[in-house]
């Protein structure tokens, strides 16, 4: 993927003053390349002190077709998925391309910050789209504060016309970071499984998408049963539980080349796959004869490790972000709960004490908290606790919300709320550590089993 | 949770005595999981094939058993539907199961297949200490994937949580 920062930042602008002339001709344009998509759904309340920001349509030096996307339609489709990645992180209110006025090349760097001001913005994105001559796009990314008059971030993309929103999303994210302080999050996909048919017989298909819902694809076709998918951390694998000829087992997908391979090989039954962070292993569950432990193997293959031998259900697991512990759940003590261990297995410790049953704990991936399911009082709900079991916060509140996974900043987590009734179905949703900013994602069918991978490479 | 296994019980014995009443047992049984076999289509009214899953649904008490919430124990009714089965298979003893296990809805996801699995195998040892080869008897676990009563309440979730017993052939 020919995806750079481009450094040599001052050659590109040398073609703001023509840039300016050609803009005013560019008025009219055709239809967005956006398409369309549910609209997603906003719960709980906001935060009430959201920043304000313009992204007006980024400019064009040149109007210039290449590979069917115009200069011109991708600045303002950029600018709106930047104002959409900046509005669903809950702490700004933006000014889309759709609700302030375009700039012309000029602008770029030279801001007119009375105007910007005059809307209450706060702080203003602007940006270019230049075609680089050889086929792809150049994209300049600025933002600016308009009350002192300074610019904040200055970077360039080089892309290809089919990665024109990950441009979009690394400024949204150079945006977001400058700003919030905290690490990016946009720039990432997600794994999950998308739902159709009746409850009793669902079709359940492995896909992918941007972490905004962009760029959907359906991986699988739905003939066999497909549940629990995980990215690999260079994205170019998918960990997950196929029924393929009726059997439970764990496969690894590649996604480039389309086929996939048997994790290990096995009359048993194997499940609740993850990844360790450095891809080279993976954890997985195994039954057998009604016991079920938890194991490690390669990624290559090779002879499992056993990590559990407790009578019982132990099941599930997630890596620490340093890849020295593992967090999972066993009904040892005669309900579900969540234990850490070494990756060896030793120094095996129950770290939730709550009430209620405790399920899918995932590690975030700064290391400072561990999200899981906490079954009681007839409702699952998504809630966090430290490490060691302290500090336990339930972030929603509904009849069935299961399955977290970190966004890769580890402040955002996306999860699946099934609703009750022979109708009941399942969506993909999206909260953050504040608990307030819930949302739902935006699939072509229904979702489960989120899986959010890292900051794309 | 509340449930117990007298919810199951009772569920179960509502659908025996449903079954009862009319001429074929469980007429009312859900569509069977994609691919599992579970109608042979063997048969087209002329008269029943000994061995199939036909035969032996109309010859055991129950095509399943269920239990109690996150239970997995085989109770006085589930052994008695289970001796059922094992005699059949023992008048049929080319004939191959696969012992179907379930979850209710009201579990994770992960943690419903080993539950499923462990049901499974609950009544896979029962029928194994009545006589029954192990080899001819394959387990699966469907977790919650696989409702066969779609409510959200006790009455549907007792149903769910079942092990079920499907002839897969000879």
């Amino acid at each position: 993927m020919s995806f750079r920062t481009t450094l040599s930042f001052a050659l590109l602008l040398t073609a703001a003053p023509i840039a300016a002339q050609a803009q005013d001709a560019s008025a009219p344009t055709a239809p967005a390349v956006t398409q369309t998509e549910p609209r997603e759904t906003i719960e709980g309340q906001l935060s009430q002190e959201r920043t304000v920001i313009a992204v007006p349509a980024f400019a064009t030096p040149a109007v210039t077709t290449v590979a069917g996307l115009r200069t011109d339609n991708l600045g303002r489709d950029i600018a709106k998925v930047i104002a959409d990645d900046l509005e669903r992180s809950g702490l700004y209110a933006p000014l889309g391309p759709g609700s302030v006025r375009a700039i012309g090349m000029a602008e770029v760097t030279a801001p007119r910050f009375a105007d910007w001001k005059a809307r209450n913005a706060e702080n203003v994105v602007h940006g270019f789209v230049r075609a680089t001559g050889t086929g792809g796009f150049v994209v300049g990314c600025y933002l600016y504060d308009t009350e002192l008059g300074s610019e904040l971030v200055r970077q360039g993309f080089e892309i290809q016309p089919a990665d024109w929103r990950r441009a979009a999303h690394k400024c949204a994210d150079a945006i977001y970071s400058r700003l919030s302080g905290e690490s990016p999050f946009f720039d990432s996909r997600v794994a999950y499984i998308a739902e159709s048919g009746p409850k009793g017989n669902r079709i359940k298909r492995l896909a992918i998408m941007d972490s905004d819902g962009g760029n959907h694809r359906f991986i699988t076709n739905g003939q066999a049963l497909a549940i629990s998918p995980r990215f690999s951390p260079d994205y170019k694998k998918i960990v997950y539980v196929s029924y393929l000829n009726n059997r439970v087992r764990v496969f690894i997908y590649d996604v480039a080349a389309g086929t996939q391979k048997l994790v290990t090989e096995s009359g048993n039954a194997t499940f609740a796959p993850r990844w360790s962070p450095d891809g080279r292993q993976i954890l997985y569950s195994m039954a057998v004869g009604g016991n079920t432990d938890i194991y490690r193997v390669s990624a290559e293959g090779g002879t499992p490790v056993r990590l559990t031998t407790t009578p019982g259900i132990d099941v599930g697991g997630s890596f620490s972000p340093d890849g020295k512990k593992i967090v999972f759940e066993s009904d040892r003590s005669g309900s579900q709960q969540l234990y850490t261990m070494n990756i060896d297995g030793s120094n095996q410790q129950r770290i939730s004490f709550g009430g209620g049953r405790y399920a899918t704990p995932e590690w975030s991936p700064r290391g400072d908290l561990i999200a899981f399911t906490r079954m009681g009082g007839g409702e699952f709900r998504i809630g966090v606790m430290t490490p060691t079991g302290g500090g336990v916060r339930m972030l929603t509140n509904s009849w069935q919300d299961e399955a977290p996974t970190w966004s890769p900043n580890g402040r955002v987590i996306q999860f699946f709320r099934t609703t009750a009734g022979r109708e009941g179905k399942s969506t993909l949703w999206q909260v953050d550590l504040t608990g307030v900013n819930l949302r739902r994602l935006p699939t072509p069918q229904d979702g489960s089993d989120p899986s959010w991978g890292p900051i794309l490479p | 949770m509340t449930i117990r296994k007298s919810t199951a019980i009772i569920a179960a014995i509502t659908m025996l005595a449903v079954g009862a009443c009319s001429p074929k047992p469980p007429k009312e049984l859900p569509p069977a999981p994609e691919g599992t076999g579970t109608d042979t289509g063997t048969n087209t009214g002329t008269g029943v094939v000994p061995g199939s899953q036909e035969d032996f649904v109309a010859s055991v008490t129950s095509d399943r058993i269920f239990f109690g919430f996150d239970q997995y124990n085989v109770d006085a009714e589930d052994q008695a539907t289970l001796q059922s089965q094992a005699q059949w298979l023992q008048r049929n003893p080319a004939v191959r199961v696969t012992l179907e296990g379930h979850a209710d809805e009201r579990g994770t996801r992960d943690y419903n297949i080993a539950l499923g699995e462990r049901r499974a195998n609950a009544a896979k040892n029962y029928l194994a200490s009545l006589g029954i080869d192990p080899s001819r008897i394959q387990v699966i676990s469907y977790g919650k994937e696989r409702p066969a009563a779609l409510g959200s309440n006790e009455e549907a979730w007792a149903q769910n949580r079942r092990a079920v017993t499907v002839v897969i052939g000879r």
